[in-house]
C-alpha cells in the first residue's frame, strides 16, 4: 500500500481520513511492515466500508489484513440500526463463524511425543477431512433445523461433550438471534452429511506445544504452561454457511436496489438492519454460527474421544472457542452511552477485555482467550483481549497469518511430497487429505504471524499470552 | 496478453483462485468456465466420465451475476449430488440460464482430490466479449 495515503496515528495506527462519500474514516492496525505490504485494496475496500448507511466510528482492518470479497478480510464495523444502519454479505462472507477451538490436553510434550505418530494417524483416520468427505451423523432438514436452532447445546445434548463445556464458547455455544426459516433447503440439504467434518482449504487440526508464556496471569487463568499440549481445530460453517452467503448476494443485491442504496463493489451489497431483507439475513446468520459452533463441537468431542484412546490420562479440556466470520448484536459504548450495534467482523476475532459479563468467570479478571493460527510450519499464538480493544475496535482483534502468496504460485513452487518431507525434517508430521492442498498451503505461503501478532500486541487490540509451535497437523 | 481462444483457465488471486471459460459464444464461455471450476476441484477432469444427466437452471440480474450464479449452483448440485461433471449443454436467454450437466458419482480414486470451493465471487467478476469471443470469469472462495 502507497502509505503516503495514510495519516500516522502512531507506531501501529493509520488513519484514511474521511473524504468523497465515507461517512466515518478508516483506521488501519499495523507496523510500517505489514502496512506497506499490504494490498492496496485494503484501503480501497476500507474506504467503500466507510461509506455505507449508519456505520459509526469508522471502519478497522486488523493487522492480518488483505484483499477480500466487499470487506477486507480483516475487516470490522459496526452498524446502528436506528441511524438506517446496514447488514452486508461482504462483512460477513462464505465461511460464516470458521473460527478456531483449542483443547489443553493436560499433559507435557515429553508424554505426548512416544505415541504422536499413532495418535495422529487415528485423529486422521477418524475426523473426515478434504473435500466430498462425509461426516459419521446423518441428519434430516428437519433435524437439521434443531442444530441451526441450538449450536453447541444440541451437540452436547447428542453426547459430543458435556454442558460446562459452553460457557467456553462464545455467546455460551448458541445464539438465539436464528431463524431455520430464513435459511434455504438447499443450504440444509448440503449440510445434512457434513456435521463433524472439518473441511479443507486453510483448516486444520493440529497438536502443538506451549513454546513460550509471555502472560503469567493470563496463561495460569487459562491453564497452561510451557511445554504443555494443546490441540487447535480450525473450521466453520461448512456448506451452509457457504449456501447462505451464495444466497443472500443474490437477495441482497436485489434489496440494495429496492433501498437505492449506493454499492461501490457487488459484495458489499446490503439491506438496512430494520427491513424485512437485512432482519432475514441476520437471521440466516446466526443459523450459520450455531451451525459452524455445534460442528466444532462434535470435531473437539471426536478428537477428545480418540485422544483418550491413545492417551487415557490425557484430559482434553477446551480453553476456548472463537468465531471468525460473523455479524453479531453486541453493546458498545458510543460518545460516553452503550449502543446496540450490529458488529461485522470479517476475519476478525472477537476480543473482549477483562470484566466482561459474557466471560466464564476464570477468564473474566484477564479478558477473553483467542487464537491467532499461523502456518502449519511456524507458531501459532493464544492472546487475550484488552479493555483498550473495546475502544479502539469494537473488542476485536486479528485472526491469523494471511497468504502473502497465491495457491496458483504456491502449486507451481512446491510439490505436496515436498513439504510433507521438508516439515518432517523440522519433527513436524503433516498428514494431508490432499497433496496439492499440502503444497498450497506451505509455510512460506503465508505472512509472518509474529509480525501480525507484535502488531496486535502492541497496537494494544489484545495482548501476546502465549506461542505455540507445530507438532503434528492434518490439513482438510 | 497471449492469443484468446477457446479454452479454459484459472487466474491467480492473493488467497484464493480465478476461474475463465473462453468461448466462440457466450454459452460456450460459461461451459469453459464450469470446466476451470472442476479443474480446482479435483486432480484430473478427463477422467471424469458422462454417465448420469442433471438439469440445472439459475438466473440474476445481469450476466455477471448470472456467470457467479452458475458456478454457484454448480458447486451446490456437486456438493448436492456427491458428483463431478464433465459435460455442460448450456442455453441462455437474457440472464436466465437452463442446463444439462453429465458426470458422474465423485470416485478419489479416479478423479483424485483437490480443493473444496466454498463458493464463487463478484471479485475479479466479469463477463465481455472480445476479439470475437466471449470471456466469463470470477475469483472462487477456497
Amino acid at each position: 500500500m502507497d502509505t503516503s495515503r495514510v495519516n500516522k496515528v502512531n507506531d501501529y495506527v493509520w488513519q484514511i481520513p474521511k473524504s468523497g462519500d465515507m461517512k466515518v474514516p478508516a483506521f488501519i492496525f499495523a507496523d510500517r511492515v505489514l502496512l506497506s505490504e499490504m494490498d492496496d485494496k485494503v484501503f480501497v475496500q476500507l474506504s467503500n466500508v466507510a461509506s455505507l448507511p449508519g456505520i459509526i466510528k469508522a471502519a478497522m482492518a486488523m493487522p492480518d489484513a488483505h484483499w477480500g470479497y466487499g470487506f477486507p478480510i480483516g475487516g470490522v464495523a459496526a452498524f446502528d440500526p436506528d441511524s438506517g444502519g446496514v447488514i452486508s454479505v461482504g462483512g460477513v462472507g462464505y465461511d460464516i463463524s470458521c473460527g478456531v477451538r483449542c483443547h489443553r490436553l493436560g499433559l507435557k510434550k515429553s508424554k505426548i511425543l512416544p505415541k504422536l505418530e499413532t495418535l495422529i494417524e487415528e485423529l486422521f483416520r477418524y475426523i473426515p477431512a478434504g473435500v466430498g468427505s462425509t461426516g459419521k451423523i446423518k441428519l434430516t432438514v428437519s433435524r437439521l433445523d434443531d442444530i441451526l436452532k441450538h449450536g453447541a447445546h444440541w451437540a452436547v445434548e447428542k453426547g459430543y461433550g458435556f454442558p460446562e463445556e459452553l460457557e467456553y464458547i462464545e455467546d455460551g455455544g448458541r445464539i438465539r438471534d436464528a431463524d431455520p426459516a430464513k435459511v434455504s433447503t438447499m443450504a440444509k440439504e448440503r449440510q445434512k452429511k457434513q456435521i463433524g467434518t472439518l473441511g479443507s482449504g486453510n483448516h486444520y487440526l493440529e497438536i502443538q506445544y506451549v513454546q513460550e508464556i509471555f502472560d503469567r496471569d493470563a496463561a495460569r487463568a487459562f491453564s497452561i504452561e510451557e511445554d504443555d499440549v494443546v490441540i487447535s481445530i480450525h473450521c466453520g460453517s461448512r456448506a451452509l454457511g457457504h449456501q447462505i452467503g451464495t444466497d443472500y448476494l443474490q437477495i441482497l443485491g436485489a434489496a440494495s436496489r429496492k433501498y437505492n442504496i449506493p454499492i461501490k463493489e457487488r459484495e458489499l451489497v446490503c439491506a438496512p438492519i430494520k427491513s424485512p431483507e437485512g432482519m432475514d439475513y441476520f437471521m440466516a446468520v446466526g443459523c450459520g454460527i450455531n451451525c459452524a459452533l455445534a460442528n466444532r463441537q462434535v470435531l473437539g468431542h471426536l478428537t477428545r474421544t480418540v485422544v483418550q484412546r491413545i492417551i487415557p490420562e490425557a484430559t482434553c479440556e477446551l480453553i476456548y472457542d472463537v468465531s471468525h466470520n460473523t455479524c453479531k448484536v453486541e453493546k458498545h459504548k458510543v460518545s460516553g452511552k452503550m449502543h446496540k450495534l450490529f458488529v461485522h467482523r470479517k476475519g476478525a476475532t472477537r476480543a473482549f477485555g477483562p470484566g466482561h459479563k459474557e466471560l466464564p468467570k476464570l477468564y473474566r479478571q484477564v479478558g477473553q482467550p483467542l487464537f491467532v493460527g499461523g502456518t502449519m510450519g511456524t507458531s501459532s499464538f493464544i492472546l487475550v483481549g484488552t479493555q483498550k480493544g473495546e475502544d479502539l475496535a469494537w473488542s476485536s482483534a486479528c485472526h491469523g497469518a494471511g497468504r502473502s502468496m497465491s495457491r496458483r504460485a504456491a502449486l507451481k513452487r512446491w510439490k505436496g511430497k515436498g513439504v510433507i518431507n521438508a516439515l518432517k525434517h523440522r519433527g513436524i508430521i503433516l498428514k494431508a487429505a490432499s497433496l496439492r492442498g499440502a503444497a498450497e498451503e506451505a509455510p512460506e505461503a503465508y505472512k509472518d504471524v509474529e509480525r501480525v501478532v507484535e502488531a496486535t500486541h502492541g497496537s494494544g487490540l489484545a495482548r501476546k499470552v502465549a506461542r505455540l509451535k507445530p507438532l503434528a497437523v492434518i490439513k482438510g | 496478453m497471449e492469443e484468446l481462444k477457446p479454452e479454459w483457465q484459472t487466474f491467480d488471486h492473493v488467497a484464493d483462485i480465478g476461474i475463465r471459460g473462453i468461448g466462440r459464444s457466450l454459452e460456450e464461455a460459461f461451459e469453459n468456465g464450469a470446466r476451470a471450476l472442476f479443474s480446482i476441484m479435483l486432480e484430473d477432469i478427463l477422467a471424469i466420465s458422462c454417465k448420469q444427466k442433471q438439469r440445472l437452471e439459475c438466473s440474476s440480474y445481469d450476466l455477471t451475476g448470472l456467470f457467479v450464479a452458475w458456478i454457484n449452483a454448480l458447486i451446490g448440485l456437486s456438493d448436492l449430488k456427491g458428483m463431478v461433471f464433465s459435460r455442460f449443454d448450456v442455453e441462455i436467454e437474457g440472464t436466465r440460464l437452463k442446463a444439462i450437466v453429465q458426470g458422474e458419482k465423485w470416485s478419489e480414486k479416479i478423479h483424485g482430490r483437490g480443493i473444496e470451493v466454498k463458493g464463487a465471487t463478484f471479485t475479479e467478476a466479469k463477463v465481455e466479449e472480445k476479439e470475437g469471443l466471449w470471456i466469463a470469469q470470477c475469483v472462487v472462495d477456497v
